[in-house]
């Protein structure tokens, strides 16, 4: 093949994957808002559509990724852009600092400290446990963090998402089971485990829950991104290769 | 008329992107002359909500960009998620692993979070 038809073949295939996975989201947004059902997470459904097109039709990743970069480069701006949501919700954070300060370093510490500590002790490799750092923060701060401390940045991305999901579906009863009835506390743990998946549900539990836990989420991006490379620095010290 | 206005929305656009890049820049760079492992983004997004709320940002700048960027963040992640394929066989060894230590977070953060907030506030509204 001469260099004009290559070049032409590949901005095709680099236009259809792009296509195609605008397609697949805006089809896994429709059946979502259809359905209503939490389990059919939109990015979960699109990266399941996404890998079982890949494989049916023999198509490499590195192939795929030559269009989808092109979307992955707008995460940084997007993470950045998460500063607007955050610089909206300070006024009300001051008012309520000290129990979000309480959550978001507690509950920051305790999710990166179970999420390698259990995948440690299970026997699991180094990528794989620094991966389980950033689980509870939303899934693009969640790949950055893994990118920057040595993890695999798509399982931490489905690690998050996954267990966003699961935490939106059960949260609130297993608040409700342990005695937590506070509507603070209920938005501010939802945020914090479950990122964004975690505020869809404490929205629909009441406005307090939905504010308490966009505050807590974003705060716990922030907190996550600063300790989670000390924590695991400090363990891989302590404990050696494993973290 | 309608074309006009288009095209001064792309304008409006690409201007916040712009802002968006550079507090993205100007993060990577300080993370870089810290030699910190944060996050340049993460960076950018604390610099950029301090910068709003001084004012030194005019928040109608950046606002349609940023609220469209996350309004389709989730579209944003699938290309980058659908990396997971390279890692099939990582995956079918350490499951197990994954899942509980993901479950185990999960559940403690939930827990913490929830107790440890609303004993806080019952301390709060026993002091006067």
């Amino acid at each position: 093949m001469s260099a004009l038809p290559r070049a032409v073949a590949q901005i095709q295939s680099t236009a259809i994957w792009i296509v195609v996975t605008l397609a697949i989201y805006a089809l896994a947004r429709w059946g979502y808002a259809r359905t209503r059902n939490p389990l059919l997470n939109p990015a979960l459904v699109s990266i399941a559509a996404v890998i079982g097109l890949l494989s049916v039709t023999g198509t490499p990743y590195a192939e795929y990724d030559r269009g989808g970069h092109l979307l992955s480069f707008f995460l940084g701006p997007a993470i950045v852009a998460l500063g607007v949501p955050l610089a909206l919700q300070l006024g009300e954070i001051w008012r309520n600092v000290r129990a979000i300060a309480a959550a978001t370093t507690a509950g920051s510490m305790i999710g990166i400290l179970a999420g390698v500590g259990v995948a440690a002790a299970l026997g699991a490799p180094h990528d794989v446990v620094r991966s389980l750092a950033p689980r509870s923060v939303t899934t693009p701060i969640a790949m950055a963090i893994a990118l920057r401390i040595g993890g695999i940045p798509a399982l931490s991305a489905l690690v998050a998402i996954s267990t966003g999901v699961i935490g939106g579906v059960i949260g609130p009863t297993l608040l409700r089971s342990i005695g937590v009835t506070s509507r603070l506390a209920t938005g501010l743990s939802l945020g914090a485990a479950a990122h964004g998946l975690g505020t869809a549900r404490a929205t629909e539990e009441g406005d307090v829950e939905g504010a308490a836990s966009g505050m807590a989420m974003g705060l716990n991006g922030i907190v996550t991104a600063l300790l989670a490379p000390a924590v695991v620095a400090i363990l891989a010290i302590l404990f050696g290769s494993r973290f | 008329m309608m074309a006009l206005r288009s095209l001064f929305g792309v304008g409006r656009f690409s201007f916040g992107l712009a802002i968006l890049l550079l507090f993205q820049l100007l993060g990577s760079w300080l993370v870089s002359v810290a030699h910190a492992a944060v996050p340049g983004s993460v960076v950018g997004m604390m610099l950029l909500a301090a910068a709003l709320h001084v004012r030194i940002v005019p928040m109608s700048l950046v606002r349609p960009t940023a609220d469209f960027l996350v309004r389709h963040l989730a579209l944003l992640y699938v290309p980058a998620g659908v990396a997971v394929m390279l890692y099939a066989e990582l995956l079918r060894e350490q499951w197990l692993a994954i899942t509980s230590a993901a479950l185990a977070s999960l559940i403690a953060v939930l827990v913490v979070v929830g107790l440890t907030v609303q004993r806080l506030e019952r301390r709060a509204a026993v002091l006067p």
